[in-house]
């Protein structure tokens, strides 16, 4: 067994820390050591995007990066999206559109979009889909995800406005 | 509008909820990161961690194992070998009766790459890993065969000695005169075509959590199965332990499945295993690598097609040769990948001629299993493909070819030569509406238009008759009737599923089914069919839906799979439901004093129908019966709870002619596709998709197109991207999602859905199973439509994918032919 190290940073606003191995994954991280079991893990190697977080703002694939390398970071997780009991507009706009299904890829597609959304608040369709994917789903044919990325777009535009 | 619904959603009398696309209670903890998966879930302290050696040759001896660097590994618990698996466990039962010995590891030799050898247990993951790759397998590597035809020459490699060849099984079914059906035809087509093995790869990998507790004997397995299903029983035999002794649950939620997570059965027992061997709990999570080499996809398959046809385009007969590659070893429930479709091999035409030839081959390749249109997609891409062909030599419209065949709307129930029994449906008219809907003959025009500015414009139909709820019975079409009639034979059917409902004593109910949902939201329509009947709010209805063989009632054929839910699983939900009801209406005739005929069920509650007298609303029936039992009538049974189990009479054993009705509800889809190829890049544009379906009531339509988005773009896969490719040796050369291409949404098309609705009546509610959908027509239709936009090549479409290098080089050979 590897030497433990401290990892320090921020997750949905809060400081949290843990220990563990350097080898150990963001997304293993997240999971075990601080219980967040809302980011999935699909691929471990970078494509199917289901493990998305925010990092500093960023949408990145927390299977390709170690938790050390996220010290002092500023991570957001899907459970750091609801507030108050109040779903986010864009998970509104996910239930209201059925952009889910079994909802496994949904974490990571719900992060992907979030950043997508702040780099091109105003997409069009084609836009949409070449920004969502980046994450794969099976279940839904996208059909119900890009919907409900056309239907928060503008309450997110508004609500940044 | 990008997405179109048209046609009407049948309604039960008086339903409020069924029909409706109310939103899902499933979504808030989905949404949230508050679902329930198997890695998510804690269901025993402090679980040890598996990591799986698997071989890494195609075909090779084992020779011995030096596990003693493992085993002196930091935190290592122990290894289980191959030796050891075939030391303490029995060969799965497979469908045929060659001696193949399936174990849940490779005890002697390994047939794939990928296939388990040993595993080691760890205190956590990455030192199981670690352990593992210090696992040292000796092996003799032998020679590998992958194709299914080159299988079965004589000089190919043998992969099991005991059954001495490599065709585990083989069939000659025969229906009508077929030879008379030819000699008489004016024309007959042949074609050749290849199926490509592709899965579905749900995101969220298999998952097994193991608990053996040896002082009450019993192991209980967690996983993101979705049985019991057959696979109970088999792997209790496996085991070598008694059914009441073996405990199978399921978390709430199941990241995606499409019949992939069927498969997971061997894991079960080798997890099982490995936990009563080892004496801790035992966890183990597939990685990708791991799923995409050694889970579960379709069959690849040849097959030879025959048709014989009058000069009108009236089909006569249809001969088919299969050869359908099952991998290193032949797992139940193949060969489901011939015999799934029994019933329905003529699909919606009326033609009664029928010779089958399948042959079931076991190659070096990884296994198979029901996959989303289980052997449905590989038929209809057979069948539509040479009804085009057909239409092509007779010079007629395939849509024309297509209705000079269909079944008429008056020959429902229709009783297919092969054993099916078609209970409901209009295809003229689901087809007319595809065409409709799709405007075909304008697209017609269009696509002249776009040839003559010599442009490859195409459009393609397909038609399927969709079935949903296997009736287990057809698997044994694929032993000899002589076999099936010998009296130690045991025959098999059935269809099974069931509901429990309990009220509460404010009136609310819960639901208890012992359904494994991977997305299908059975929360929320059982909550909709609940409401309707005991005229409650969804709202008002908790549903729960994880399996546990333990506490739930349920039978051989329970489980998630065949589309079977929106069929078999609703009429058992709302027949519980009737029966509560019943009883309600008797303890509130008791209360009026009045006969129970004399009573009436309202949106309030009961009444007298007469309208005289108080209203006793559900809450009040339950405040009075749970708190005072002295107020029910004589001989009425206390609380408020109802079972009910749901079968089907039409679902009986294969007959000695080899006749089954293979499913138990027949749905029907219609399809039009117009698409673009671009002859320098080989890539294809879908300009247009329309598909109807016809899946009879339809109970929230919101979740039912959701099905046949996600279905299709299943199809799309296989048709355009998705292969698990092999070299000659072997060796898997898809292995990661940058070599197995997943459609994303950049690649899927927009889909224009129309319904048509002919309730079953077999189903209490009308309705029958949709889940598989267009998974099946996709790759027909889309095949169908290349090959009428490269019509002017002559290029013909008979492989699948349509990868863009294969594309390219059909039209470059054409080219240089026409040259």
């Amino acid at each position: 067994m590897g030497e433990l190290v401290t990892v320090r940073l921020t997750v949905n606003g809060t400081p949290r820390e843990g220990r563990c191995e350097p080898r150990k994954l963001l997304v293993d991280f997240l999971r075990e050591d601080l219980g967040l079991t809302g980011t999935h893990v699909g691929c471990e190697h970078g494509i199917c995007g289901a493990c998305t977080v925010l990092l500093d703002g960023q949408a990145a694939r927390s299977c390709l990066m170690l938790a050390v390398q996220a010290e002092g970071s500023e991570i957001v997780t899907v459970e750091g999206l609801a507030r108050n009991g109040q779903l986010h507009p864009l998970q509104e706009a996910f239930r209201e559109h059925h952009g889910l299904q079994c909802g496994f890829c949904t974490p990571g597609m719900l992060m992907t979009i979030l950043d997508f959304l702040r780099v091109n608040p105003d997409p069009t369709e084609a836009e949409i889909r070449e920004g969502i994917s980046a994450v794969l789903c099976r279940c839904t044919g996208y059909q119900g995800i890009v919907n409900a990325v056309k239907a928060a777009a503008p309450v997110l535009r508004q609500r940044g406005a | 509008e990008a997405v179109t619904s048209v046609g009407r959603h049948v309604m039960t009398s008086g339903s409020r909820w069924i029909g409706k696309s109310v939103k899902r209670v499933e979504d808030g903890r989905l949404l949230t990161g508050r679902g329930a998966f198997i890695d998510d879930h804690p269901p025993v302290a402090n679980p040890f961690h598996a990591a799986i050696v698997r071989s890494p040759h195609a075909h090779a001896r084992i020779l011995g194992y030096d596990v003693a660097a493992a085993l002196a590994m930091p935190g290592v618990v122990g290894v289980v070998t191959g030796e050891d698996v075939g030391k303490g466990t029995r060969p799965f039962p497979v469908g045929v009766t060659a001696p193949v010995h399936y174990y849940p590891a490779a005890t002697d030799r390994a047939r794939f790459v990928g296939e388990p050898v040993a595993v080691v247990v760890a205190r956590d993951r990455y030192l199981a890993e670690d352990a593992a790759e210090a696992v040292v397998v000796h092996y003799e590597p032998l020679p590998a065969v992958v194709d299914p035809e080159r299988a079965l020459a004589p000089d190919a490699p043998v992969l099991h000695p005991a059954v001495g060849t490599n065709l585990a099984g083989h069939r000659r079914l025969v229906y009508g005169d077929p030879d008379r059906a030819f000699a008489e035809a004016d024309v007959i087509i042949r074609e050749r075509f290849t199926f490509p093995k592709y899965g579905s790869t749900p995101i969220e990998t298999y998952g097994v959590i193991a608990r053996w507790d040896p002082l009450d004997g019993v192991l209980t397995i967690w996983s993101n199965f979705m049985g019991p299903f057959i696979m109970h029983p088999l792997v209790s035999r496996v085991l070598g332990l008694p059914e009441n002794r073996l405990r199978f649950v399921v978390p709430p939620d199941i990241g995606g499945s499409f019949g992939i997570k069927t498969s997971i059965y061997p894991y079960l027992a080798l997890i099982g295993f490995t936990a009563m061997r080892l004496g801790v709990p035992v966890k183990w999570i597939e990685d990708r690598r791991e799923h995409l080499l050694a889970s579960s996809s379709g069959t690849d398959r040849v097959a030879y097609r025959e048709l014989a046809a009058r000069r009108d385009g009236t089909v006569l007969g249809m001969r088919f040769r299969w050869y359908d590659n099952v991998g290193g070893y032949i797992r139940s429930p193949e060969p489901g990948c011939s015999f799934r479709p029994t019933g329905n091999f003529v699909g919606p035409y009326r033609v009664q001629h029928l010779e089958v030839d399948a042959s079931v081959v076991m190659t070096n390749k990884s296994l198979t299993g029901p996959n989303r249109g289980y052997a449905c997609g590989h038929l209809y891409f057979e069948t539509e493909r040479m009804m085009d062909l057909l239409a092509e030599r007779l010079g007629l419209d395939p849509v024309e070819v297509r209705r000079r065949n269909l079944i008429p709307p008056e020959a429902f129930p229709y009783r297919t030569p092969t054993g099916g029994l078609y209970d409901s449906g209009d295809y003229p008219k689901a087809f007319q509406l595809a065409l409709d809907t799709a405007r075909y003959e304008e697209l017609r025009a269009e696509q002249a238009r776009a040839r003559a500015e010599g442009r490859y414009v195409g459009i393609g139909v397909a038609l399927a008759v969709d079935p949903s709820v296997s009736n287990m019975g057809y698997v044994a079409t694929a032993l000899d009737p002589q076999f099936r009639a010998k009296p130690e034979y045991l025959p098999k059917s059935g269809a099974v599923e069931s509901a429990s409902l309990t009220v509460d004593p404010l009136g609310r109910v819960i639901a208890i089914l012992g359904t494994t949902p991977q997305g299908q939201g059975h929360q929320t329509i059982v909550s909709q069919i609940v409401a309707d009947e005991l005229g409650l709010r969804p709202e008002d209805v908790t549903v729960v839906d994880e399996m546990d063989t333990f506490t739930r009632v349920w039978s051989i054929s329970s489980g998630t799979y065949s589309s079977r839910f929106g069929s078999v699983g609703t009429s058992a939900v709302a027949l519980a439901a009737r029966k509560l009801k019943a009883k309600l209406l008797a303890y509130a005739a008791h209360l009026l004093e009045v006969p129970v005929s004399e009573v009436e069920w309202t949106e309030g509650g009961a009444r007298r129908r007469s309208g005289r007298g108080p209203t006793y609303s559900i809450k009040d029936l339950a405040g009075r019966a749970h708190w005072n039992t002295q107020s029910l009538p004589e001989g009425m049974e206390p609380a408020l709870h109802a079972t009910a189990v749901f079968g089907f009479d039409v679902a009986r054993a294969v007959d000695p002619e080899d006749r089954v009705n293979s499913s138990n509800t027949y749905g029907f889809i219609a399809e039009v596709m117009a698409v673009e190829v671009d002859p320098e890049t080989a890539a294809v544009r879908i300009l247009r998709y329309v598909t109807v379906h016809d899946a009879g009531t339809i109970i929230n339509p919101m979740i039912v197109e959701g099905q046949i988005y996600g279905g299709a773009l299943h199809g799309l896969g296989g048709a355009l991207y998705e292969e698990l490719r092999y070299d000659d040796d072997g060796q898997c050369l898809t292995a990661t999602f940058m070599d197995y291409l997943v459609p994303t949404a950049s690649e899927a098309p927009t889909i224009e859905i129309a319904h048509l609705a002919s309730p079953s009546p077999l189903t209490t509610l009308g309705a029958k199973g949709l889940g598989e959908s267009s998974s099946m027509t996709v790759p027909a239709v889309i095949a169908n439509a290349v090959s009428d936009a490269l019509a002017p090549l002559g290029v013909r479409i008979t492989e699948l994918p349509m990868t863009p290098d294969r594309l390219w080089r059909l039209i470059r050979d054409a080219r240089r032919r026409t040259a």
